[in-house]
């Protein structure tokens, strides 16, 4: 397959990848929510008191 | 034989399972990864496009796993729920919590994936029939579950008051599945069944089951590192009221 027939997708190109770029968007959105939680929890708990590096393992 | 025996009462404490999730994840998020591209490479250069749908089929890949997650994840949120009610097991409530908004993120992704497939097979992006419908309903299940626990602060009080509607919520998994038989719908039924022939190509059923297990194993990675940031959460907030008080 060319690259130009990967993209048309035998004319179904916008809702076959629009598909999967939604789908990666919310996968990639999620993974990036989840690490900025961990972050500025334990950024936080840093703040606190030194129970992080006990915990961190 | 004393000696070999583990102890698994020991990793029911939140204290424990802490270091011991850390350790599993990379050995669920990396084949997670590894599959997500074999399935799509399958999908999209292995297999043939269909005779009757062309190529818009191929979003069969990524919804039909999306919308099993849904609906398994739901399930495994209700169990993990209401065994932590039951048995009063502060790391079950802690898993429920964990497991929704992976659940709501799958359910999400199959209604707007399905969506996109309805248009143009169908004709249209939506319709008020029952799978979708109650797929919907699955969706606001989830975001309620969420919403709910969020709201209150004692954190026994929310995960009760979760699990009820949890567990009420459940009937709606039963409906969804059975939906294409019970009621007349414009959603194919179903592609594959246990112990009937798959009515699909063997590089689609391929395909499909392969994203489905990288579906699987993402979930477990992500809903293992979401429950070590609920533990630190619980924890430090329980120090700090701790403190408070002496």
């Amino acid at each position: 397959m060319k690259l130009a027939e990967i993209f048309h997708m035998g004319g179904y190109g916008f809702y076959v990848w629009g598909s999967y770029l939604v789908t990666a968007i919310a996968i990639g959105g999620e993974v990036l929510l989840l690490m900025r939680r961990k972050r500025s929890l334990l950024a936080q708990m840093d703040k606190d008191s030194g129970f992080r590096g006990e915990r961190d393992r | 034989m004393i000696n070999r025996r583990i102890n698994w009462y020991r990793y029911a404490s939140p204290g424990n399972f802490y270091p011991l999730a850390g350790k599993l994840i990379p050995w669920f998020a990396i084949p997670a990864a590894i599959l997500f591209m074999v399935g799509l490479y399958v999908g999209f250069v292995i297999a043939p496009t269909d005779f009757q749908q062309g190529d818009a089929y191929r979003i069969i890949f990524i919804h039909v796993p999306a919308a099993w997650m849904g609906m398994f994840l739901y399930v495994l949120m209700a169990a993990y729920a209401g065994i932590g009610w039951a048995f009063n097991a502060r790391l079950s409530s802690m898993m429920a919590s964990a497991v929704a908004i992976t659940g709501a993120m799958f359910t999400f992704v199959s209604l707007v994936t399905g969506s996109l497939w309805g248009k143009p097979t169908w004709g249209t992006y939506w319709v008020w029939d029952a799978r979708l419908t109650s797929t919907l309903i699955l969706m606001f299940l989830y975001i309620g579950f969420i919403s709910l626990q969020s709201a209150i602060e004692d954190y026994r009080r929310a995960d009760r008051a979760g699990a009820v509607l949890a567990l009420v919520g459940v009937i709606n998994v039963p409906i969804i599945y059975f939906s294409v038989q019970w009621w007349n719908t414009l959603h194919q039924g179903a592609s594959i069944r246990i112990l009937e022939k798959p009515t699909i190509a063997p590089p689609m059923l391929a395909a499909m089951l392969i994203m489905l297990a990288a579906c699987w194993l993402y979930s477990v990675a992500v809903v293992l590192a979401r429950v070590r940031c609920i533990i630190l959460e619980r924890e430090q907030n329980v120090a700090r009221v701790a403190e408070a008080g002496a």
